[in-house]
């Protein structure tokens, strides 16, 4: 496995972020810093508020409390600090942080490509005339938009699928189509919640393979949520640990592996169940 | 299917039903001028026989409907309906246009004026039909006010005619305007709701707009309506009222076709992407970076386009207005016609007006069983394809597999 030069360089920094619900602290003061080029993990018990936090970080949400602040390389070239907190969900994915979803988000009733078409939603422009009219460069562009996500489909491998229906693809296939939906809005971020649920151990290998493959080709960086452990070990670069709204602990998978605090919290609760 | 014993019991118990249920209407007759009771035991046989060989007709075809599931891993939604097999097959496609188009030119020519009336009506509903399925079809926005833009386009063309002198041509994209505009002002309100409550807050809205032109005397001239509304000119002539209804029928034909056209161009373009996303899955949609709030915006106002313009042309057909046209019954004839047709197919769309409209008033020589032939289709039709007569298939592209560039 080939791992991409590491560089110190953050480019998604959270700062005490705190969310409340009610009376209820789903996040409770959260500091988590993200470099370019790495896989980073969050794990945590259910309910520790690892969903959570994506949502406030994609906007979903509008954290109570703390900064998210972003270094995109959008526009190409323009390094610069932004914080992100209060932008809505399509603004942060213009910014470039795309997300996946736990329990599968797909839009069932259109084909493969179209799924992807739609990640090329926020780097295109035509509009209304442009659909009525068909003037020479939105005809470009709508050429653009069916190779480019063309394109995406035969790196994920669901090329021979592109016409079928969202809905009538195999379970693993459709959480690769998340994955590729969110590659086609050209990210410098992925962040993939749960993306090996459900799966077989044969589809969690090639999906393992594949995350490599997108950190490595497309100079991605990688957030995600998973509690398949094995998966988690060797694919993150550093990992994060919640409970309860809290990061107990981060480090590198050894780090994690050998921490008393992550086993008591985490590891203690599985043996027991 | 054999008729098993089961099926048997089943079926007469239908039929027992069915004679109970339509014992008091079909038996008991009361003679009141001689105060005699007339008791038809003989409808009560043909009922029940009747009830008894139908409810087989019925599991029939419920029966064939679970095979053809069956048959196909894909379900028998995704497969191509009759006419769509028929439009796909050149032999048949081309001499079906060839005739459907002779068939539209030499309609007003060949038929009364009664009879053009009436397709005039059904070529409204079509466009109507359409602008609504960008709401509904497309954008997945319940929508039960359609109907006040229809109102909006009428009394917009109405008021300017009876106060400015203002003629057809004019006011028409005013009316698109005016729709367009009025679409804006509903979508603002009901960005945040979905579902249950948007279709509930649009029905509100349909009813405000209908209780608004009832009630301000001054502005619309209450339940008396705007009568004298000019008929369309033809270059500054006035027609006679037969030559001025087929023309009014061309002009409506130019109209379904712009509105195929344009339609048709939304929804294979990103914009029309973006709504069936809308449609499919909210939160992923914004997710995937589109403006929730903007694509919203964009279907309710034009939707409400072509029903301010279809209003302009109502308003100068009948050439007399008032709010008793733009019930809430409207609205939900136009969502029939939509969700009859097939949410999001054109074709579907226009056939299901034209079947929708043009079905009770032939059926007038049925009289009294016209309204309920009306609703027994769309039981059926609803039963056994409830995605509509022309279920909406989605483009497909072809690629060259080994294309790497």
């Amino acid at each position: 496995m080939m791992r991409a030069p590491l560089t110190m360089e953050t480019i998604l920094e959270v700062n005490n972020l705190t969310m409340d619900f009610g009376g209820l602290r789903a996040l409770d003061h959260l500091n988590i810093d993200i470099r370019k080029g790495e896989i980073v993990a969050l794990i945590g018990p259910n309910g520790a508020g690892k969903t959570t936090f994506f949502n406030c970080i994609t906007g979903i949400y509008s954290p109570t409390e703390g900064d998210i602040v972003i270094s995109s390389p959008k526009p190409a070239g323009a390094q610069k600090r932004e914080r992100i907190n209060g932008l809505k969900p399509n603004q942060v994915t213009e910014k470039g942080m795309a997300r996946t979803f736990q329990n599968i988000r797909l839009f069932p009733n259109m084909t493969v490509l179209e799924n992807v078409m739609i990640g090329r939603h926020c780097r295109t422009r035509s509009g209304v005339v442009g659909a009525i009219f068909r003037n020479r460069a939105m005809v470009r562009e709508e050429q653009a938009v069916v190779d480019d996500s063309y394109r995406v489909l035969e790196k994920i491998g669901l090329a021979r699928h592109v016409n079928d229906l969202a809905k009538n693809l195999p379970y693993g296939a459709q959480r690769r189509l998340e994955i590729a939906r969110a590659l086609a809005t050209e990210p410098f971020l992925i962040l993939l919640d749960e993306p090996a649920a459900g799966m077989n151990p044969q589809e969690t290998l090639e999906l393992d393979d594949l995350i490599t493959r997108i950190r490595d080709e497309e100079r991605v960086s990688i957030l995600l949520i998973e509690h398949d452990m094995k998966l988690v070990m060797s694919l993150s670069d550093r990992i994060f640990v919640m409970d309860y709204g809290k990061k107990i602990a981060q480090g590198t998978p050894e780090e994690i592996r050998n921490n008393p605090v992550v086993i008591k919290a985490y590891l203690g609760e599985e043996i027991d169940a | 299917m054999m008729p098993t014993l089961s099926e048997i019991k089943k079926s007469f118990l239908v039929s027992l039903w069915f004679m109970f249920l339509t014992f008091p209407i079909m038996v008991i007759r009361v003679n009141t001028t001689e105060n005699l009771v007339l008791w038809r035991w003989e409808n009560m046989i043909y009922i029940g026989i009747g009830s008894f060989l139908l409810s087989f007709v019925w599991r029939y075809m419920l029966w064939r409907k679970e095979i053809g599931k069956k048959d196909g891993e894909t379900g028998s939604e995704d497969a191509p309906s009759f006419f769509q097999r028929l439009l796909s097959d050149r032999r048949y496609a081309i001499p079906a246009f060839v005739a459907g188009i002779g068939f539209v030119v030499i309609f007003p020519f060949v038929m009364d004026t009664y009879q053009t009336n009436i397709m005039i009506t059904a070529l409204m509903y079509i466009v109507l039909g359409l602008g609504l399925n960008i709401v509904v079809g497309l954008a997945g926005l319940l929508d039960l006010g359609y109907v006040a833009f229809y109102a909006v386009g009428a009394y917009t063309y109405g008021l300017l005619n009876h106060h400015f002198g203002l003629g057809f041509w004019i006011v028409l994209p005013m009316g698109a305007v005016m729709g367009a505009f009025f679409g804006i002002l509903l979508g603002f309100p009901v960005l945040r709701l979905r579902g249950d409550y948007l279709a509930i807050v649009t029905l509100g809205f349909g009813e405000i707009i209908r209780l608004i032109l009832e009630n301000w005397n001054e502005f619309s001239f209450g339940p008396s309506g705007i009568a004298q509304i000019s008929r369309p000119s033809l270059f500054g002539i006035q027609l006679s009222l037969s030559s001025s209804i087929i023309y009014l029928y061309f002009v409506m034909i130019g109209m379904v076709l712009f509105t195929i056209f344009v339609v048709n161009r939304l929804q294979n373009s990103r914009i029309g992407r973006a709504w069936i996303a809308l449609r499919e899955d909210e939160v992923a949609c914004q997710a995937m970076g589109i403006d929730k709030t903007r694509t919203k915006l964009t279907a309710f106002a034009l939707g409400a386009t072509w029903a301010g313009m279809v209003g302009v042309i109502f308003a100068a057909k009948t050439t007399f207005i008032n709010p008793a046209s733009f019930t809430f019954l409207e609205s939900a004839m136009i969502l029939a016609i939509v969700v009859l047709g097939g949410m999001g197919s054109i074709v579907g769309v226009a056939i299901a007006a034209l079947v929708l409209i043009l079905l009770p008033e032939y059926l007038r020589a049925f009289s009294d069983f016209r309204m309920l032939i009306f609703g027994a289709i769309m039981v059926i039709m609803m039963v056994f394809r409830p995605q509509g007569i022309v279920a909406n298939v989605r483009r497909s592209y072809k690629f060259q597999p080994d294309k790497h560039p």
